[in-house]
């Protein structure tokens, strides 16, 4: 089967320039995403979870040249996506659709619900006819939950969770392939969160979506992921399997973010042991050579300051350690 | 099945007629028209408007007829009183004030009004497509404002009033040239806050092409802004226009304006004809305050976060 998107050493490199820089002086590198490369297939869920700061937005946004991006995306094993001139790149932002963090702020204040779904309709079908449009909206709003007769509304009557669903309906209305989710429920409450990550799952199950699911909540990607990337300073450190990653996780990052997810029985939670993770994130201007994790790794001696590792294993379990390895899950 | 699950519950059988929303606009107006003083400016300014169109038909006298009964003895005879027809009094002309009162505050409402017209197109146009587009084009682009503002406006205006001749056409391109500068910084100021906003990414990603979002999704967002400073631009441009007439580069006879009127009444003064200064001044006063208190009504209503 061609996947539908194959990425290849993805890199993103911003150029920042200081307050009160002259014209002329050089502007500071900062790499958001360093080489990742991932394949996704139709109808999977790939989840990415990391820290802030980590580039897991950026990688989102890379995919689909909202930020400059270096490497190969290839979507369906034939077109380039990031050698594509901008108006070449039409047709495909209709196949992959993105759902944001903030519900209220993702959607235009002084438009109405029926308007902000309708968007993207109108853009990729123009010749639609007025009711042809309104009818589908109403359709899709009723999909994913909201009265249709609430299409005249405007965003700032609806709840978080609604909103959320507008955001959802925005992105579906054109029948996208991939979605990419951009920690869709880390501002919604708890109760909310259960009933939009299900409502992806069961649109996802519907509409045969491919989805690719950020968010720093490991409980969240555990229910919704296939497989899932785990992310540290722009680089990738481990990818499973969901059920993999899960229970034999190789890396030492990923074992300290796994120990820290809370466990609802307190005397499990009390007996369990959280590995604490040392000091804050390395400045993204000067990643620590070698393994960029090795500044706050247990393992990490001096061998981790020279090379960087590379990322190892087979398609069910990568790994990159020098340390580690995924031959203590089998 | 969420539609099944929404009919399982028995919604279908609610009335879904569809329901209207409260627009931002909608909430504006209404905290508008709470605002008693705003409304008072704003009724007081139709009232003016009202009265600068219809005044000249009102009028017992047209605006270029003379009372020779008046002519030379204005101030003894040229006093404001219903039996002669002078509702305002004669100028020392015997020209009737009140026609000319009524004129001359069309004229200054009219160069207001389009000064600020050209500043509101121009300046929005200009400032978001700056702001939205950005980099090298942002940076050339307000180094022309820049440049443009750099400029002693009163002293070209003047300039081009002499070169060209004194006419109306002349105040209104040479208010418009220049008063769009301020209203392009502040749209670009307030974009460049809008830019980054998740509903402009969110149509970016779905592939809408830049005019579009910037007539759709940037300008609806900034026209708050643009109006409070548009109706505080408006007594500016009459101001301003005021000022080059009192200097006696304004428009041409028999045209008049606010500002000639009130040059000349301020010479009659002298004479004790104070019916000449003070009825032009009282509407140029008024107007201003009117102005002053609906953009500030405006404000209020609009930006319901900065009180």
């Amino acid at each position: 089967m061609t996947p539908l998107l194959d990425v290849r050493d993805l890199s993103v490199t911003f150029a920042i320039r200081g307050e009160g820089d002259m014209p002329w002086t050089e502007p500071r590198q900062l790499r958001a995403v360093n080489g990742v490369s991932f394949t996704l297939n139709p109808g999977e869920t790939l989840g990415i979870v990391g820290e802030s700061g980590c580039g897991k937005s950026t990688l989102a946004r890379a995919l689909i040249r909202m930020v400059p991006a270096e490497g190969r995306v290839l979507w369906q094993g034939k077109t380039d996506l990031l050698s594509l001139a901008p108006r070449a790149m039409l047709p495909y932002r209709r196949e992959i659709q993105m759902v944001f963090q903030d519900p209220l702020a993702s959607l235009n204040p002084r438009m109405t619900v029926g308007q902000i779904i309708a968007e993207p309709l109108r853009t990729h079908h123009p010749d639609l006819s007025r009711a042809e449009v309104k009818a589908r909206v109403q359709g899709m709003m009723e999909r994913v939950g909201l009265l249709p007769n609430q299409i005249n509304r405007y965003p700032h009557e609806f709840s978080g969770g609604q909103c959320q669903r507008i955001g959802i309906a925005r992105a579906l209305i054109v029948e996208p392939k991939l979605l990419i989710c951009d920690e869709p429920v880390s501002a919604l409450d708890v109760s909310i969160q259960a009933q939009v990550i299900n409502l992806l799952a069961e649109l996802q199950r519907e509409l045969g979506l491919a989805m690719v699911f950020i968010a720093h909540d490991l409980s969240v990607v555990r229910h919704i992921s296939d497989r899932v990337m785990v992310l540290y300073l722009g680089r990738v450190m481990e990818e499973a399997s969901s059920t993999e990653l899960f229970s034999h996780a190789a890396h030492p990052y990923t074992k300290a973010l796994l120990s820290a997810v809370p466990i609802p029985d307190p005397k499990a939670e009390r007996a369990k042991r959280v590995i604490p993770l040392d000091g804050d994130l390395p400045s993204p201007f000067r990643p620590p050579s070698g393994c960029v994790f090795r500044t706050r790794c247990g393992l990490a001696d001096a061998d981790c300051a020279d090379q960087v590792p590379l990322l190892q294993g087979n398609s069910k379990h990568g790994l990159a350690c020098h340390k580690a390895w995924v031959a203590d899950s089998v | 099945m969420v539609s099944a699950s929404l009919r399982g519950r028995g919604l279908e059988s609610l009335p879904l007629d569809e329901v209207k929303g409260r627009s931002l606009w909608a909430d504006a107006r209404r905290r508008f028209l709470r605002n008693k003083a705003a409304v008072a400016g704003l009724v007081l300014l139709v009232l003016i408007a009202v009265f600068s169109f219809t005044g000249e038909w009102i009028a017992a006298w047209s605006n270029e007829e003379i009372d020779f009964n008046v002519i030379g003895s204005a101030a003894t005879m040229g006093m404001p009183s219903f039996e002669n027809g002078h509702y305002f009094g004669t100028d020392d002309l015997g020209r009737d004030q009140f026609a000319r009162t009524a004129q001359g505050t069309r004229v200054s409402l009219m160069v207001g009004l389009v000064g600020t017209f050209i500043a509101v197109v121009v300046g929005t146009i200009y400032g978001a497509v700056a702001g939205y587009v950005g980099g090298r084009t942002d940076q050339i682009m307000m180094r022309i404002v820049d440049i443009l503002f750099a400029i002693p406006f009163m002293f070209v205006l003047i300039l081009l009033l002499v070169m060209f001749g004194r006419s109306m056409v002349m105040i209104f391109i040479g208010i418009g040239l220049l008063s769009w500068l301020g209203m392009a910084r502040i749209v670009r100021g307030q974009t460049i806050s809008l830019k980054h906003k998740e509903y402009i990414e969110a149509a970016r990603a779905s592939g809408v092409p830049g005019w579009k979002i910037i007539f759709r999704h940037i300008v609806p967002n900034l026209l708050g802004i643009v109006a409070v400073y548009a109706t505080l631009l408006v007594p500016d441009m009459i101001m301003t226009e005021s000022f080059i007439s009192f200097l006696g580069l304004g428009v041409q006879e028999p045209l008049t304006s606010l500002g000639a009127l009130i040059s000349e009444g301020s010479k009659a003064i002298t004479q004790g004809a104070m019916w000449q200064l003070w009825f032009p001044f009282g509407f140029f006063v008024v107007t201003l305050y009117a102005f002053y208190f609906v953009g500030d009504g405006l404000r209020d209503a609009l930006d319901p976060k900065d009180r």
